[in-house]
């Protein structure tokens, strides 16, 4: 009689089991053509908005080109089809991997090549960055979390925290990235001879530029974590424990850390691509010779393949980190509903 | 009082008893009691005002008090400056008695913020780039604001609409806006208009959605239910049911998108697709101040204009959140 109803039991839970799998593999099938969609009203949208753009932007020499030779470069750059037939192309040529040539950065190169080259090195100071926020903004977020809960009046953590986190949010990352650039190499100097500009090769031109680019993360992981454990520390669960006589630590381990991590592995893709944002402004401004300052770059330069491509690019990115994110969160956290019902995140 | 009342009653009732209750009229058995408003249990609504609690939240936040105090009194500076005395015109070039442009002046009495590289006066300058800035910010909330409530509103309220909506949304949502507002920058002549445009295609997005979670919480509370069924037509229910519940965060989305505003304004004039440097703006008065950061002596013309921005942005921020806070519902229990 007990096993019988022990095997309905797992044949429930199996049966649950399957159904949950069969909408997990719903929800990402959805997820994934979602993304697909924004990816191609985004190249639709790129590639109509650039073609308003003043021809010079394809031409490297145009003020000295008669019309007849501007006539014969728009035919070659296949410009002088009709928009629907223009856009078909294009397509043909993302599918095909090619992102054109450049016309006024390099001339007449390949600019998939730029990006491979440009690539290593912002990944690269992008990771670093994303890694020393959460290095700097968890134990910020938990002695936040800390000095809050505690009795005492002074609550100098959550204070000192609360400062940076609301200069950091509203202060423009531009403003802040510039003192930090002007101060942080003063300051360094005093301690080693330090250029203002990066150099690949020293170590000690990568500080500054990849301490700028952690804040944002960095205050941004140190609220959520200090607001979720600030919440979370009086529910119900949390006291149930404390009353069971689970020791604090254990408490904020296995209680509390991982209903914490839920949102916050469904954060940090984005984090990542935001890192590669903000690094359009650091890498600049220590003309750190990546992808960042290469926007700024060619769109100082008026070069219009250049732009078009690395804004694909950033797009790409952008919603691929999206997507990676949304789907962490569906698989580690079992109450997140698969349905579309939930409507908007 | 009571007590004679209630013997009254039960001589009322033996004597009634003893003819036999049936034969009795109405108002012979039942007699009203009387309302006595000291023994009446405090049952009503204790005098709550969702307005006063809000306020009386907010106001009891010293620090964002201290901060709506500090942004009244710039606002209040900022456009009161031009009527002031001896003010210099932002774009004349001011030269010496030698016809020489007083180029990078430091601040003297005659020069408050100092000149800059070519002459111009730079406490007016960072005056009027303030009021462009300010006027950027409040065009772009109050169209994020309009355009919000409005998509917000027919995609909470209209049930058909609610999956196209959420799925154009979660389209639109995966869009960086950083990438839209360079895009539209690079396509579009440097002008007010275009950063407006630029910076007003991206922030109503995430209006719209606050505002359509709030209207799904609400829409379908009873006194909205009854209105339905007596045949209130959906456009009052919408102005004079939905819209007052929507207030506390319309003012946080303005609050919050005025910084935002503002430091996206820095952020395409760095790029090099900002407004041009006849009318100043804080972006090209912080841009040209990059210029002259790595010299200690001129470093001036860039700490001017970035105190005067940290000021708003930092204000507006503090008492967005505070308000966002203090309008929650759920902080009014005490």
């Amino acid at each position: 009689m007990q096993t019988s109803m022990h095997n309905v039991k797992e044949e429930r839970a199996a049966a649950s089991m399957g159904a949950r799998a069969e909408k997990m593999a719903r929800y990402l099938v959805k997820r994934v053509l979602r993304s697909s969609i924004t990816l191609l009203l985004i190249i639709t949208a790129v590639f109509l908005l650039l073609r308003l753009m003043p021809v010079e932007g394809y031409f490297n020499n145009y003020e000295k080109m008669s019309p007849t030779q501007i006539r014969v470069g728009m035919a070659n750059l296949g410009l002088d089809r009709p928009l629907p037939m223009q856009l078909k192309n294009f397509f043909a040529q993302i599918l095909k991997g090619d992102l054109g040539v450049s016309n006024k950065y390099r001339v007449n190169y390949p600019i998939i090549k730029i990006i491979k080259s440009k690539m290593p090195l912002s990944m690269q100071i992008g990771l670093m960055s994303v890694g020393l926020a959460l290095l700097l903004g968890a134990p910020l977020g938990i002695l936040m979390a800390k000095s809050a809960r505690s009795k005492s009046k002074l609550k100098l953590w959550d204070k000192f925290g609360t400062v940076v986190v609301v200069l950091v949010e509203a202060v423009p990352a531009s403003v802040y990235y510039l003192f930090i650039q002007i101060y942080g190499t003063e300051l360094l100097s005093r301690i080693m001879p330090l250029p203002t500009l990066f150099v690949e090769e020293k170590p000690e031109t990568w500080i500054l530029p990849i301490f700028s680019l952690s804040l944002g993360t960095m205050a941004w992981c140190a609220m959520w974590l200090r607001r979720y454990m600030v919440d979370e520390s009086t529910k119900d669960y949390v006291m149930l424990a404390r009353a069971k006589g689970v020791p604090p630590g254990a408490i904020s381990r296995r209680h509390i850390a991982r209903n914490a991590i839920v949102p916050l592995v469904q954060g940090i893709p984005t984090t990542v691509i935001l890192t590669l944002m903000g690094s359009l402004y650091v890498e600049s401004r220590y003309s750190i010779p990546g992808m960042g300052g290469l926007l700024v770059d060619v769109i100082k330069r008026q070069d219009n393949t250049v732009v078009q491509a690395l804004v694909l690019v950033y797009s790409c990115a952008s919603i691929l980190g999206l997507l990676i994110g949304d789907i962490l969160m569906a698989l580690l956290d079992p109450r997140i509903r698969l349905s579309g019902k939930g409507g908007a995140r | 009082m009571r007590k004679r009342k209630n013997q009254q009653l039960a001589e009322d009732l033996a004597a009634a008893a003893a003819r036999g209750y049936a034969e009795l009229a109405e108002a012979e058995l039942f007699s009203p009691a009387e309302y006595l408003p000291d023994e009446t249990e405090p049952l009503s609504y204790a005098g709550y005002s969702y307005w006063r609690s809000s306020l009386r939240i907010f106001a009891k936040n010293k620090i964002s008090m201290f901060f709506t105090a500090l942004i009244a009194l710039t606002l209040l500076f900022t456009f009161a400056q031009p009527f002031l005395p001896n003010q210099k015109d932002p774009i004349k070039i001011y030269n010496d008695e030698t016809g020489i442009q007083i180029r990078n002046a430091v601040p003297s009495s005659d020069f408050i913020f100092g000149t800059n590289a070519i002459g111009q006066d730079l406490w007016s300058r960072t005056w009027s780039g303030t009021r462009t800035s300010l006027f950027i910010g409040f065009v772009v909330a109050v169209v994020e604001a309009l355009i919000g409530v409005l998509i917000g509103v027919l995609w909470g309220y209209m049930r058909k609409l609610d999956f196209l909506f959420t799925e154009l949304y979660n389209m639109f949502d995966n869009i960086p806006q950083t990438l839209v507002l360079i895009l539209i920058s690079y396509v579009l002549h440097p002008s007010l208009r275009t950063i407006i445009i630029a910076l007003c295609l991206t922030g109503w997005l995430t209006t719209a959605r606050y505002v359509r979670n709030q209207v799904i919480v609400i829409r379908d509370r009873d006194y909205n239910l009854a209105s339905r069924c007596l045949g209130t037509p959906a456009r009052r229910i919408i102005l004079h049911n939905l819209l007052p519940y929507l207030v506390s965060i319309i003012t946080m989305r303005m609050a919050m998108a005025i910084p935002y505003a503002i430091s996206n304004e820095v952020f395409v004039t760095y790029i090099g697709l900002g407004l041009p440097l006849q009318i100043p703006s804080l972006g090209n008065l912080i841009v040209s101040g990059i210029d002259k950061m790595m010299d200690p002596n001129l470093r001036y013309q860039l700490i001017f204009p970035t105190a005067v921005l940290s000021v708003v942005t930092i204000s507006f921020y503090v008492i967005g959140n505070a308000f966002a806070d203090a309008s929650d519902p759920k902080n009014h229990v005490v």
